[in-house]
């Protein structure tokens, strides 16, 4: 799944640089115009019919029929889209805060002039550009409980095989790892960004006051790169929020449905069982828990903003 | 002036150094393992391939998995419907994308970004229900055009915002000149403004290209038989050929060696592309 994004960097960037040049000018639009027709066409229509469609029992290949709300009711009591909610809070979680963490490390490494840096970075990008189906097979291949390469290494250091993705209890934090080694290397790009328009002076000052690298970490370096942080903190959860790609090539939800994320849940309904109507409501229910937790995250940034 | 340090604050710094570049190892080492693994995998025998402990090195390298991937499946056709997929969806980002790229940084239209946003926090799935049903109803099912189409979701929001900070990040004093010099708005963009905007264009290109080519669901769902994409052909040999791990993993390679050959060579340009955006693409 995929999409761009662009507008919280943008915002950022537009904090720090004053607005320059003429006010808004209309005469340019007609500019955007054929852009406009396509994005009409292939984004906000689909909107618009996905709303429509939720108010219909729906099936592709037969008669359709308007239901009002039955749709969102029938939603709120079903309890395999419950638990695919728990599923996907939980894989988000971990998949928010791990790539976020190394990767704000490993910003701070690519932050020093090193030999080779740049080959370095390239390689550390690598994982962000990669095909997702291509990773997904080859970590697929990796999991293998009798003849995956990770048992094997796990094996060396005296730790008994696992289950991985094969196991309810170990697929989540399993296709975490995956996501982890997809992902970091974005946080690290937007990290990177912010350490770069990080100013030196302050950090004379403090050495000249003998202050430790750590203080200079914790009291310089954390609050000026903070806005950077929750920017990758914001597309991060949306992305792992949305993650579909490996978790269907990987495990298609299963073992049973352990794995089984409001978006596998909502291929599921549209592509599998052909519910196109009461798939519309989940992609509605699933848009609006990705609205509320993106606007509460932004509003803790206004939050820390004001303190 | 040159100091000379003593022997305790050398060997300090040679241990800090040390550290240093352990810590690069261990950062870089994730990425560059697994796709080692995936080209050791590609490169052995199936018997190696289900050894167990496993081989790492392949001895001798045999290429049968990938003349095995272009027997048995039309890995040539796939790899041309991906071509045509990422060219078309990637043309028609840039013909549309670039005026309004323009357009939107120059009239200032920061409003039009929060379109943007909202069109980023959708699944992508939502957009493939409708639109599925849409092509049933014209009856375009069947052909390559509704995975251009749907592409589309992908390749002109992502090309429109790498034109607007690359038009922003521009001075407007040519086109001031053209424009006193009589020039209309389109002739200030098409002879001042559109030639000397070639960086931008291939930065967004390459994006966008990118992210078509990496595609899945797109393709998974509006792809027939002759018709689907290059990484819906490598996730259907899972589903077929489990148990052989050699093909499958050239499979894999060989759809993703072309992207991964490209960000190593232009990573730069890459690297600006995103941090201007904070993009996600695959």
């Amino acid at each position: 799944m995929t999409q761009t994004s662009t507008v919280e960097t943008k915002a950022v960037s537009a904090e720090a640089a004053p607005a320059r040049g003429p006010g808004f000018d209309r005469n340019y639009l007609p500019f955007a115009y054929p852009a406009l027709v396509i994005t009409a066409a292939v984004i906000v229509f689909p909107w618009i019919f996905t709303i429509y469609m939720s108010f219909y029992d729906w099936k592709i290949g037969q008669a359709r029929e308007f239901v009002g709300f039955a749709n969102f009711t029938k939603l709120a009591n079903d309890p395999r889209f419950i638990e695919s909610i728990g599923h996907t809070l939980y894989f988000t979680a971990l998949a928010v805060i791990l790539p976020v963490v190394f990767g704000t490390i490993a910003a701070l490494i690519f932050n020093e002039r090193f030999p080779l840096r740049g080959l370095f970075r390239a390689i550390f990008i690598l994982p962000m550009m990669a095909t997702p189906v291509a990773v997904a097979l080859v970590w697929t291949m990796m999991f293998h409980p009798q003849l995956g390469v990770l048992n094997y290494l796990l094996s060396l250091v005296g730790i008994p095989p696992q289950l991985w993705v094969y196991s309810p209890d170990t697929v989540i934090p399993s296709l975490v790892a995956v996501e982890v080694w997809h992902w970091t290397p974005l946080v690290m790009l937007i990290v990177l960004g912010g350490l770069a328009s990080v100013p030196v002076e302050p950090y004379e000052s403090a050495k000249i006051d003998g202050a430790s690298a750590w203080q200079m970490f914790r009291h310089i370096t954390l609050p000026l790169i903070m806005p950077f942080i929750l920017v990758a903190v914001v597309i991060r959860m949306i992305d792992a929020l949305k993650a579909f790609d490996t978790i269907y090539v990987i495990t298609s939800g299963g073992p049973g449905t352990a794995s089984e994320t409001i978006n596998i849940y909502l291929y599921l309904q549209a592509f599998s069982f052909y519910n196109i109507g009461y798939a519309s409501a989940v992609t509605i229910v699933f848009f609006v828990l990705i609205i509320l937790l993106t606007l509460v995250l932004l509003f803790l940034r206004q939050k820390a903003k004001w303190t | 002036m040159r100091s000379r340090r003593s022997l305790g604050v050398r060997v300090k710094h040679a241990i800090s150094n040390l550290g240093f570049a352990f810590a690069v190892f261990v950062i870089v080492s994730p990425a560059i393992l697994v796709m080692l693994w995936m080209l050791s995998l590609s490169l052995k025998t199936e018997v190696d391939n289900m050894a167990f402990p496993p081989v790492f090195i392949p001895s001798p390298p045999t290429l049968a998995n990938f003349l095995d991937v272009f027997e048995k499946n039309s890995f040539d056709l796939y790899f041309v419907n991906s071509l045509i997929v990422s060219g078309i969806s990637t043309l028609i980002a840039i013909l549309v994308g670039v005026p309004a790229g323009y357009g939107i940084a120059k009239a200032q239209a920061h409003k039009i970004a929060v379109l943007t946003l909202i069109a980023r926090i959708t699944p992508g799935l939502s957009y493939l229900i409708p639109l599925y049903i849409l092509f049933q109803w014209i009856g375009l099912t069947g052909t390559v055009w509704p995975i251009v189409i749907t592409h589309l979701v992908l390749t002109v929001p992502i090309f429109i915002y790498v034109m607007i900070g690359f038009f922003e990040s521009q001075p407007p004093d040519l086109e001031e000149a053209a424009l006193i010099d009589g020039c209309t708005l389109w002739q200030a963009f098409r002879y001042v403004a559109l030639p000397l905007a070639r960086p931008g264009i291939m930065v967004g290109a390459i994006l966008s290209i990118i992210f078509s080519w990496n595609n899945f669901i797109f393709g998974a769902v509006l792809g027939g038989r002759t018709t689907r994409t290059l990484p819906v052909a490598v996730f259907n040999m899972l589903t077929f050929e489990q148990v052989a791990w050699g093909p499958l993993a050239a499979a894999a390679l060989l759809v993703t060696a072309p992207v991964l050959i490209l960000t190593l060579f232009i990573q730069k340009e890459i690297v600006g592309g995103l941090t201007a955006g904070g993009v996600k693409g695959g």
